[in-house]
């Protein structure tokens, strides 16, 4: 999620495909460096949906279809 | 005689010229800058609207059906509160809460989160967040807003402690009037009802028996 612009597709690819999880793993590193967060919408086996928030690439389920990257949160007015 | 003829009319040249001048300069500016190439701003009025668009998908792609309904027809989403050890009171909560009373938060796009406790519809809290875009320090456009609401939905589902710890508390009321808050509540629990009673018919129920607002009293 971008302000102004909202949803851009970041990078794509397959995990297991070294050279294309390797370029999602560095788009992942350079997401979080900008001071985004990233979330993975998951439904839980009660049928809820719910966000995972991931701090590495390595917490991000194998058979996750996306990552969302939104700005960080900070205190409002 | 011929000089003072010659005098005269230089002095008459001189305050015509002062007269005449700055209205003559003005003029001939003002057709300099008609025919002036003006530079095309490049401005497109639909992105926002797209970008809306575009927001609305991926929240009704993320969020449940109910939920997306919700916002559809509300303009807010409620989640429910799911601090294992209960809200406590330092972080906006109350004495229920703290002993287990289900609690739950309406997002409204662009607004504080107020959470409140569905039994009794008391107001605790309103939380102010903002995702700001950090790459521009010198401020930005905001997110469209239905990307606002799922950031708040993906923060507080996926990590409410640190969200709510984020958040600046503050009374309700101070920026979304409970009035409104209050009539929402109201709104959300006919739009349970309504819900409730089109499922019950679809299911072979013809009298789509009125079974009550339970979700809005209720923890999932």
């Amino acid at each position: 999620m971008k302000p102004g612009h909202g949803e851009i597709l970041l990078a794509e690819g397959d995990v297991e495909v070294r050279a294309e999880e390797e370029a999602l793993i560095a788009e992942f590193q350079r997401q979080l460096e900008l001071g985004m967060w990233a979330a993975v919408p998951v439904a839980t086996a009660g049928g809820r949906r719910e966000a995972r928030m991931v701090r590495d690439f390595a917490e991000v389920p194998r058979d996750a279809d996306r990552v969302i990257f939104f700005p960080r949160a900070a205190g409002g007015r | 005689m011929a000089l003072a003829l010659v005098a005269t009319t230089i002095v008459i040249l001189a305050l015509l010229w002062e007269v005449s001048w700055p209205a003559a300069a003005e003029h001939l500016e003002r057709r300099r800058a008609g025919r002036a190439r003006v530079p095309s701003l490049d401005i497109d009025p639909g992105r926002e609207r797209r970008a809306e668009q575009r927001a609305r998908q991926l929240l009704r792609s993320c969020v449940n059906e109910e939920e997306w309904e919700m916002y559809r027809d509300l303009g807010f989403i409620r989640v429910w509160g799911a601090l294992a050890e209960g809200l406590d009171r330092d972080r906006g909560g109350t004495v229920a809460t703290e002993l287990g009373a289900p609690y739950a938060y309406l997002l409204y796009p662009h607004k504080p989160i107020v959470a409140y406790l569905p039994q009794t519809r008391e107001l605790l809290n309103e939380y102010c967040v903002d995702f700001p875009d950090e790459t521009r320090p010198y401020g930005s456009a905001r997110l469209p807003d239905s990307d606002d609401v799922l950031a708040k939905w993906m923060a507080l589902t996926g990590d409410e402690r640190r969200l709510i710890e984020t958040a600046n508390m503050h009374l309700p009321g101070r920026q979304v009037d409970p009035k409104r808050v209050r009539r929402d509540l109201w709104r959300l629990q006919e739009w349970e009802r309504q819900r409730m009673r089109r499922r019950a018919r679809a299911q072979g129920d013809p009298a789509g028996r009125d079974t009550g607002p339970a979700g809005s009293v209720s923890a999932p």
